[in-house]
């Protein structure tokens, strides 16, 4: 890597005649809809305005890649009632903004609850430490990408007034049972390439292997996600499905193997809830028996159970996770629910799909 | 020992007269400030007047490239500069935190007396209040300032037309960045010094060689050049278009913000102005802000039509739109 320059992989020449070889590729006779599922990638091609440098007959949609968005609103109200009882809440920032019925935890902390930013695991660690006499708990979201990083905090042993309270959630399963059901219908998917780091590119196989799709991970500059679109192009033409990788620079076919080995030595694979998607069995992280002394819900005899109407009034967040609508269809977005006064959780973070395209719009 | 400030200097007593005496007299020096009435009293210009008021609670007070000192007195000077004004007088309240060493606020004071001095203008009046302990974090500034506006003068966004330019005074994000950096809570380092400076030269040369083709101008703090476009466009209904290649960041800027995940075009400059002028008399005013500081540029035109936005042609050709910023800006970056 060191002699590639900053800009490398977003140079203006590049990522134009990726748009061209794209625009000559794509059939003139169908519309494609392409699917990610990861908050970067909506990110990288809003920010860039890349879908304007696509051709028409290509549309490429946001899947449910973004993890506050699909954090239910039980787990939002176990850190809420933590944060109430009087315990030190750290969590990552877009957590803090997230709508409940019961508030979100930065109204808990306007009225004088303890809630904290952190960037990183080691944060909470070092706020444990800086409040030995408090009860910290570290609410941990999020995919594989940060699912790893909590496995190795738990792994390495917490001070003892320090928790977890998980809730991750993992993506190659949960694309498998919403693409079974029928609920996400797409022609090719640019699988994460942050996630795959972790979990490695092998992890997508299962995608051509069980619905032929074509699958290509993908890193975040313009031109690593013009590229899998081109790929992906090109086995929609050849009628393939099979498993690429554009992001070979990061993402090994087996992925970060000491970080797989410390996940499932932490971790065991458990039915967990998609906010708005429901119940999905196998596609969440819960913390294995053995460190039953570490888990906050165990700690503080706290669980509660999903609730069922997660969304509020007309929203339509869960349409907008499976790629089903896009927000602009949503009768809430823009009109009533913007950054300032989200409705729905997609609206909240920066990698919800409503926030980034209100942000910087769909032109 | 060092000499702190007690809730004593806030008392109005002997203390206090010590403190204004020997700490903001002596640095600002100037004669109306001298004489310790209630107010100053100064010539009038007869004209029409521009009057501005501006705090400044910025974390760190010291940061590379400047401190809450000289920002006080460039924004202040600055805010009067894009209105066109000649900056004439400023006014500055302190409020400290009991426990600030006297010398800090010599320094502070005398980077105001510095700065002022450069700009032309005095100094005239101030106030010190003193809270205790935790009820402020050391020193909090409120500026005052006014200036004399020509008659003939009319800038503002409502002026703009279909075909007009927009240039930026020179590279955008710095101050914002070297606050960031200097509070040392991110665990990397940069060189990346504050833009903070005066800007009224500046302005009065985009007057001189617009003359009536200069529009409005307006200097990019909080929110950055993204902010202030976005304002003008609203304001008019036009659409402004900008080409992100064209827009100058330091490539130290841009690297902190890759890393954080920020946007140069939303970073406060403390010493950039944004310029519109009209297409005939572009090319003298950027050569004019090119002879100040090199990076200055021409970075987009307004295409008319409604729609009171801004588009931004990405760097790699592709077009987004370049709204007001949704999410929390950092926090006492001024």
């Amino acid at each position: 890597m060191d002699d590639l320059a900053l800009d490398a992989f977003a140079r203006r020449d590049e990522v134009q005649r990726l748009a061209a070889a794209i625009a000559v590729l794509a059939p003139p006779d169908r519309q494609l809809k392409l699917m990610h599922v990861c908050g970067s990638h909506e990110h990288a091609l809003s920010v860039w305005g890349l879908r304007a440098l696509l051709p028409p007959s290509v549309e490429l949609i946001a899947g449910p890649g973004c993890p506050v968005c699909v954090c239910p609103e039980h787990e939002i109200r176990e850190a809420l009632a933590l944060a109430e009882q009087g315990t030190l809440l750290a969590t990552y920032g877009d957590m803090l903004r997230v709508p409940t019925r019961a508030g979100s935890l930065a109204d808990a902390a306007a009225r004088g609850a303890a809630v904290r930013l952190v960037y990183s695991p080691l944060d909470a660690v070092k706020l444990a430490r800086q409040h030995p006499d408090r009860q910290v708990v570290f609410f941990a979201v999020g995919f594989e990408t940060t699912a790893a990083p909590t496995a190795a905090l738990v792994e390495a042993g917490l001070p003892p007034n320090l928790s977890v309270l998980t809730a991750h959630r993992l993506t190659p399963p949960a694309m498998v049972l919403l693409l079974r059901s029928g609920e996400i219908e797409v022609d090719g998917l640019i699988a994460p390439g942050h996630v795959s780091a972790i979990i490695g590119a092998d992890a997508w196989a299962c995608l051509s292997t069980e619905f032929g799709l074509p699958t290509v991970v993908a890193g975040f500059e313009p031109a690593d996600v013009l590229l899998a679109v081109y790929r992906l192009l090109e086995q929609v033409v050849r009628g393939e499905g099979v498993l690429g990788n554009v992001y070979g620079r990061v993402v090994k076919p087996a992925g970060n193997t000491r970080a797989t080995a410390l996940l499932a030595e932490v971790f065991e694979v458990g039915t967990v809830w998609w906010r708005g998607l429901g119940e999905l069995p196998d596609t969440g992280l819960v913390l294995r028996e053995h460190f039953g002394p570490v888990d906050a819900r165990r700690r503080f005899g706290l669980r509660l159970a999903p609730e069922a109407d997660e969304l509020p009034a007309g929203c339509r967040c869960h349409e907008v996770m499976l790629g089903r609508i896009q927000p602009e269809q949503c009768g809430l977005f823009h009109r009533v629910c913007h950054p300032l006064a989200p409705h729905g959780p997609c609206m909240v973070s920066q990698e919800g799909t409503c926030f980034i395209r209100h942000q910087f719009g769909g032109a | 020992m060092e000499k702190l400030v007690t809730l004593a200097h806030g008392s109005g007593g002997r203390l206090t007269a010590e403190l204004v005496r020997e700490v903001f007299v002596e640095c600002f020096d100037d004669e109306a400030g001298r004489r310790l009435d209630d107010a100053a009293v100064l010539a009038g210009g007869g004209g029409r007047v521009a009057l501005t008021t501006d705090a400044f609670v910025v974390k760190p007070r010291f940061f590379p490239g400047g401190d809450i000192g000289k920002l006080s007195v460039c924004g202040t000077v600055n805010d009067l500069a894009v209105c066109g004004a000649q900056p004439v007088a400023l006014t500055a309240a302190f409020v400290i935190e009991e426990g600030v060493a006297v010398e800090e606020l010599r320094t502070i004071a005398g980077s105001m007396a510095r700065c002022a001095r450069a700009a032309g203008v005095r100094l005239v009046a101030g106030d010190t209040k003193v809270v205790e302990r935790g009820s402020g974090d050391g020193v909090y500034l409120c500026t005052a300032g006014y200036g004399l506006v020509a008659d003939a003068l009319q800038l503002g966004p409502e002026t703009l037309a279909a075909g007009d330019v927009v240039l930026v005074s020179g590279d955008v994000g710095r101050h914002e960045a070297a606050v960031l950096l200097a509070r040392g809570e991110i665990g990397f380092a940069a060189d990346i010094e504050s833009d903070c400076g005066l800007l009224h030269e500046t302005a009065q040369a985009v007057l001189a060689v617009g003359g009536a083709g200069v529009r409005c101008m307006r200097d990019a703090t909080r929110g950055g050049l993204a902010t202030v476009l976005a304002e003008f466009a609203e304001t008019r209904g036009a659409t402004i278009t900008l080409r992100a290649a064209d827009i100058p960041v330091q490539p130290a800027v841009r690297a902190v913000c890759d890393l954080l995940g920020l946007d140069p075009l939303y970073l406060a400059c403390e010493g950039r102005l944004v310029a519109v002028v009209a297409p005939d008399v572009a090319a003298d005013v950027l050569a004019a802000l090119v002879a100040r500081e090199a990076s200055a540029a021409v970075i987009g035109q307004v295409s008319g039509g409604d729609g009171g936005r801004v588009l931004l042609e990405t760097g790699v050709g592709g077009r987004r739109v370049l709204d007001r910023l949704a999410g929390g800006q950092l926090p006492r970056i001024c």
